[in-house]
């Protein structure tokens, strides 16, 4: 009996230590696989054009050199515009989202608003059903937003998601504090912007993070209604240089032996300045994408 | 008496919305919003049944009924575009559906909480890159003459192959890579229910000598089937809605035989040729059906559940 409970420890141990090994060898391949695109972007970025033309860069920087970056961020200031263009359309951008999407949110969020289900089916509609391509193009460029800055960011000032996100968070509030400032004489205006939006703070920042996200990756709208390269933001630019490998942001007067080699490494150059600030800042702010998912999982 | 009740009804609407002047005063901005930028081009759909021309707009175009989705089904595009939306969605289904369960598992018995932090960290990141810069990298490394994995090839002395030019890898690029943007994202919402599940039921299987992997079998499985679930059945309701950009971004005319959506060839008929009524037919039978399938998706969630996003 006691040896049979040895035998089966034994095999049960066994098992474990295959199971712990198998959980660790798929973690580190998953963990390998998607960092090593990024790395090897690095490595390509920072390594001289011989050995780079050799196929010889795997992992790490061979023959460092800097030439890339010369190139890309001194050479023309166009990526210099676009980064500025699109540091714009974040900022501007997003503080038009959440403004709106307060304004949206907290009176949809009042039980006794009257016409608030009809409300809240109106936005809830348009993330099952909408115009489509075609009729928001016309409508977009028959109102003059086409080659305006400000199609990047009245098109899409709210997401009826996020506003049913923070629909949800002032709904949490307790009754009592908003009874208590009412009866103190404060109007919904007052109540909203001194006591109910700072309770929704943790909410608000994750909307805050999802806005200024998609924000700094949209490229459709850009490519649909902005034809002025003054106004074209990063991903526009970084869709010329890296897909259709134009070659803008290169030097000129090299030879063309020399530009075949560094017009791979201007691409990863590219991919570095465009992507460093969000790798950058990313390790601070994940917690607050995690905590987004959350909100999405417990609304839906 | 129905006089009487229609005054009480008019004073208390009157009633109401003066104690919610304010509420309508905020809302009002919103609601204007919603009626130019969504509901406008909802009623901007009957283009789809005119030979719409800008000048004459579209109340004087003339109106042609059927025509454009009769054209549109009688083509060969039409099969070609409906099998490579919903091949593509259905490969990223099968293929990365699994994916994110698995990780979440393995994360979550890793006993090494830094190691653990750190596998998860990263695992998230690939989905706040954005699709240019994704595709940027997939062309660059499949390229054919100084790509990473053609360098692979050529190092192990293979053949080097054209990737990006034919159709039959479209697909399989598109879903792994597809895989790699979303699997760490996706898994979060498996990691908390696996981390919210009863530890007293890991305890009584420790007790009863039971192995890791039969604990994961028989409790962490059955204990997240409901998440898992719900998860497909959503995703089921999106295969009509191939990601535009992606598809974009990855595809050239040579391989548009497997790689073309109904979203893309939208665009291409809409935007480029000016095809207006044609395009938006297209897109207009594209919307019926997604909507058909996530509020179909929806209904059956909400059966099973009790909670719906309606």
């Amino acid at each position: 009996m006691i040896l049979s409970k040895k035998k089966n420890d034994i095999i049960g141990s066994f098992s474990d230590g295959a199971f712990y090994a198998l959980v660790y060898v798929f973690a580190l391949v998953a963990f390998f696989i998607t960092l090593y695109p990024f790395v090897y972007v690095l490595a390509v970025s920072m390594s001289g054009g011989e050995a780079i033309n050799k196929g010889i860069v795997w992992l790490y920087p061979v023959d460092i050199s800097f030439e890339g970056y010369k190139q890309v961020m001194f050479n023309n200031k166009s990526i210099w515009l676009a980064y500025g263009n699109t540091i714009y359309y974040t900022v501007v951008g997003t503080v038009f989202n959440i403004v709106a999407t307060v304004i949206a949110a907290y009176p949809l969020s009042r039980t006794t608003f009257s016409g608030r289900r009809f409300f809240n089916f109106l936005i809830a509609f348009v993330m099952y059903f909408h115009g489509g391509l075609i009729p928001t193009y016309l409508l977009i460029t028959n109102i003059g937003l086409y080659n305006s800055r400000w199609v990047m960011i009245i098109p899409g000032l709210v997401t009826s998601y996020n506003v049913m996100v923070c629909r949800s968070a002032f709904s949490a509030i307790p009754d009592e504090i908003m009874e208590s400032a009412s009866i103190d004489g404060a109007n919904d205006i007052h109540i909203l912007s001194r006591i109910a939006i700072k309770l929704i703070t943790p909410t608000l920042a994750v909307i805050t993070l999802y806005y200024a996200v998609s924000h700094w990756n949209n490229f459709f709208t850009a490519l649909l209604y902005i034809s002025d390269s003054n106004l074209h933001p990063l991903q526009v630019l970084l869709r010329r240089v890296l897909i259709q490998a134009s070659s803008e942001l290169m030097d000129n007067s090299t030879g063309l032996e020399e530009k075949l080699i560094v017009s791979l490494q201007v691409r990863y150059v590219t991919i570095v300045v465009a992507t460093l600030p969000i790798l950058a800042i990313y390790p601070f702010l994940q917690k607050y994408f995690v905590k987004g998912v959350m909100l999405g999982a417990v609304k839906g | 008496m129905v006089l009487q009740k229609k005054k009480m009804t008019k004073e208390r609407f009157l009633k109401a919305f003066k104690r919610d002047k304010y509420l309508y005063l905020l809302f009002l901005p919103i609601l204007i919003w919603y009626i130019i930028f969504c509901y406008l081009p909802m009623g901007g759909l009957v283009i789809a049944f005119q030979e719409f021309s800008p000048g004459l707009g579209l109340f004087k175009s003339k109106f042609v009924g059927f025509k454009w989705f009769i054209q549109f089904f009688g083509s060969p595009f039409a099969y070609r575009l409906v099998r490579n939306t919903v091949l593509i969605s259905l490969y990223s289904l099968v293929f990365g559906f699994p994916v994110p369960i698995l990780f979440a598992v393995c994360v979550t018995e890793l006993r090494n909480t830094a190691i653990r932090k750190t596998v998860q960290t990263v695992s998230y990141l690939p989905h706040f890159i954005s699709t240019v810069v994704v595709v940027g990298m997939i062309k660059n490394f499949l390229s054919m003459n100084d790509g990473i994995i053609n360098n692979f090839i050529a190092l192990l002395g293979g053949e080097r192959i054209n990737f990006l030019m034919d159709p039959k890898y479209f697909r399989t690029i598109y879903v792994a890579s597809g895989v790699w943007q979303s699997f760490g994202y996706s898994s979060i919402i498996y990691i908390a229910a696996i981390v919210g599940i009863d530890p007293s039921l890991y305890e009584s299987a420790k007790i009863d000598g039971i192995t890791k992997f039969k604990e994961v079998w028989y409790i962490t499985v059955p204990m997240i089937a409901p998440t898992i679930t719900i998860l497909f059945i959503m995703q089921l309701g999106r295969i009509m809605s191939v990601g535009f950009e992606k598809v974009f971004l990855l595809y050239s005319p040579g391989v548009y035989e497997t790689a073309d959506v109904i979203s893309t060839y939208v665009y291409r008929k809409g935007i480029e040729s000016s095809e207006y009524g044609f395009s938006t037919a297209v897109g207009l039978f594209n919307s019926v059906i997604n909507f058909l399938f996530v509020f179909g998706a929806n209904q059956v969630c909400h059966k099973l559940t009790n909670t719906s996003l309606w």
